[in-house]
């Protein structure tokens, strides 16, 4: 007789501690540690916390190890945890011109004013396997730094040099952010068209693999518009809350982040003088390559403001905005593993019934 | 009962802040106010992924109370996998009673399913839907589709069916069959499969529907009329079957095919688990189901 399947809680539970011994591995190697994987790790923590939309390194980390190193199942830890804490307000604008620089650099001018400040980057590393790591052979390292210290008043290239001449697109401020407070995708529904605050916002919390092919896309000819890195800053910022209650801001600590700006090319219109547009990323922890994705994925995606035509999926605000979310992707691209029976059902009796009917209508080819 | 006690400490009275269950319950509000209309609401993450019933738990989680009764089923059954997950995710965050019995339960949370029991007045099921718009597979942009609805512009779904109708000579829609709701709105049942559709029409019961991922609620108050779309020479109708349930013998219900072996053999056994389990605790029995001599049912 047949027995009913019973999917059972006491499967669910065992495929749990399977999971659990596996993520452990093999007992005689030591348990890694949340602290190895916040400072060894680093940029996997910093990818967790900028899809995650949490600055919180520490739990990154935990994330990351209970995760087994899947860093879309970490990001959807942190996104889970993320949205249970109460909300006490929003913080101030960050001022990434005052940022504590760990690098800057610029690919429109040789030299400039506060320099270029290489910091600590795989760029010009010949990408050849370290065996001395396998054998943790490696002397703890020290790299010089300089005397002068960085300028961390430097200017901005985008808004205090090329600005200068008037050449790089104004960025409309709003005046006052208590009538018209800045967007936030996880309080309020994506709808469309979408402002510039939550384009932003989405590329920010976006996929990194995602952005970056569409921001590649462009290069390739998908709205093409050639850009420049005008400024790329890594450092650190302070985060300041001003309460309602006081007049005065309070710093609550600092965040590691990375912003890119990008300059890009522009005919002019009628209306508006031959001048160089713009692209923004901003990412959290150091993330160059997503920062850059970003700011063109930002630019392609202002296309009506520059009265371009809308030819490809960069440029597509709907496109890119509802499939940027690797949470919302991942969830329902592996859902189709759950039992789909019922409709599957459904489909093998129309299946059945269309074939009995072809049969009917010209059984000599059901025969051959 | 301590309205905060739950068995996670840290969270609160099934799992949602409560600011957040105003919102939802806010834009439940105005989904029963204008049946069948997809009103947008800022879903939040759920620790289950998208696609796996987010939008079904945040409704859930923003209805119950204390005191409710919860029953989960996924294809119909309580004990497929998800609902399993499901219906701990609240007994643990919630501490309510469950139960699989479709008519002890208050709130009834279903994927893909309508319970062959009918549903009264006091209760209330929760749909978890993935993709809400009926005319997504049409016209893929959000911008068109909520235009299309505000004009009541529902000429593509008519000429896809007829289309169908030309190519097969009948409607090519199994499951997720769209209805017209009210005389207005054009509503997705979620993929239940079109067998459960006429069970939609002047329910007793509140339907509510979750879809997280695309961040959309609608909603059906009691008794509203739900037509399936159809034409006066085509008429909707609903799946039939042949067998009968090998388990319990009815005739009457949505039966999902098992496989016996690779010889072709299969059976059909009632895709409601808790209907099929009550008739044959009546003495029901289907013809795979014979060993002991009780009632006997019709075997075809």
């Amino acid at each position: 007789m047949y027995v009913a399947v019973k999917g059972g809680e006491r499967a669910i539970e065992n495929a749990h501690k399977l999971l659990a011994e596996k993520r452990r591995g093999n007992p005689d190697i030591p348990e890694i540690k949340t602290d190895q994987i916040r400072e060894q790790l680093t940029l996997s923590v910093s990818r967790v916390m900028a899809e995650g939309s949490l600055y919180d390194p520490d739990l990154a980390s935990l994330a990351i190890k209970q995760a087994r190193g899947d860093l879309i199942e970490a990001v959807f830890l942190m996104r889970a945890y993320r949205t249970t804490l109460p909300r006490f307000g929003y913080s101030l604008p960050i001022d990434t011109g005052t940022m504590q620089i760990s690098r800057r650099i610029s690919a429109t001018y040789k030299d400039l004013p506060g320099g270029q400040v290489l910091g600590p980057t795989f760029d010009y590393t010949h990408r050849l396997l370290d065996f001395t790591l396998t054998a943790n052979g490696e002397e703890p390292l020290e790299a010089e730094s300089s005397s002068e210290g960085v300028d961390n008043t430097m200017p901005r290239v985008l808004d205090d040099l090329l600005n200068h001449e008037g050449l790089i697109q104004q960025e409309e401020r709003v005046s006052d952010e208590s009538h018209e407070p800045v967007g936030d995708l996880t309080r309020q529904p994506l709808e469309f068209p979408a402002d510039r605050d939550i384009r932003l916002q989405n590329l920010s919390r976006g996929d990194e693999g995602f952005i970056l092919s569409l921001g590649y896309s462009t290069q390739r000819g998908y709205a093409r518009n050639h850009a420049f890195v005008g400024e790329i800053r890594y450092g650190s910022v302070d985060v300041e809350i001003a309460p309602e209650e006081l007049d005065f801001p309070i710093h609550l600590g600092e965040i590691d982040i990375t912003e890119c700006e990008n300059v890009n090319q522009f005919k002019g219109s009628k209306t508006a003088p031959p001048q160089f547009t713009r692209g923004y990323g901003l990412t959290f922890g150091q993330n160059e390559r997503k920062a850059i994705a970003m700011a063109l994925v930002d630019r392609a995606l202002r296309d009506k403001e520059m009265g371009e035509e809308v030819t490809s999926p960069a440029q597509d605000e709907e496109f890119v905005l509802s499939h940027s979310d690797n949470i919302e992707a991942t969830g329902f691209v592996e859902h189709i593993k759950l039992p789909h029976y019922v409709d599957f059902q459904s489909e093998l009796e129309l299946v059945r019934k269309m074939r009995r009917e072809q049969a009917e209508q010209h059984p000599q080819r059901a025969a051959e | 009962m301590n309205y905060q006690q739950t068995e996670i400490p840290d969270y609160n009275f099934a799992y949602l802040d409560e600011q957040t269950k105003r919102m939802i319950r806010r834009a439940l509000l105005k989904a029963v106010a204008i049946p069948g209309y997809q009103v947008p609401f800022a879903g939040r993450e759920m620790p289950m992924p998208y696609g796996w019933g987010t939008g079904g738990v945040q409704v859930t989680a923003a209805v119950i109370g204390p005191e409710d009764t919860l029953k989960v089923i996924d294809q119909g059954s309580d004990d497929t996998t998800n609902a399993v997950s499901i219906r701990k995710f609240f007994a643990r965050t919630a501490g309510v009673e469950t139960t699989e019995k479709t008519a002890d339960a208050d709130i009834i949370q279903t994927r893909h399913r309508i319970p062959e029991h009918p549903l009264r007045e006091d209760q209330i099921l929760v749909y978890q839907v993935p993709i809400p718009e009926p005319l997504r597979f049409l016209e893929p942009r959000e911008t068109e589709t909520r235009k299309m609805h505000a004009l009541e512009e529902y000429g593509l779904m008519h000429v896809k069916l007829y289309e169908d109708i030309a190519r097969h000579g009948h409607i090519a829609t199994t499951y997720a069959y769209p209805a017209l709701i009210n005389d207005r709105y054009m509503m997705d049942p979620s993929p239940i499969p079109k067998f459960d559709n006429p069970k939609m029409d002047m329910m007793p019961a509140l339907q509510l529907f979750g879809a997280g991922r695309e961040k959309r609620i609608y909603a059906l108050p009691p008794y509203t009329k739900v037509k399936s779309l159809d034409f006066e020479d085509h008429p909707f109708v609903i799946q039939s079957w042949e067998d009968v349930c090998g388990l319990c013998g009815a005739k009457d219900t949505f039966l999902d095919e098992v496989i016996l072996d690779d010889q072709g053999n299969r059976m059909f056994v009632c895709s409601d688990s808790d209907h099929c389990n009550e008739r044959q605790a009546k003495g029901h029995r289907g013809p795979q189901n014979r060993d002991d001599s009780l009632t006997e049912e019709v075997a075809l």
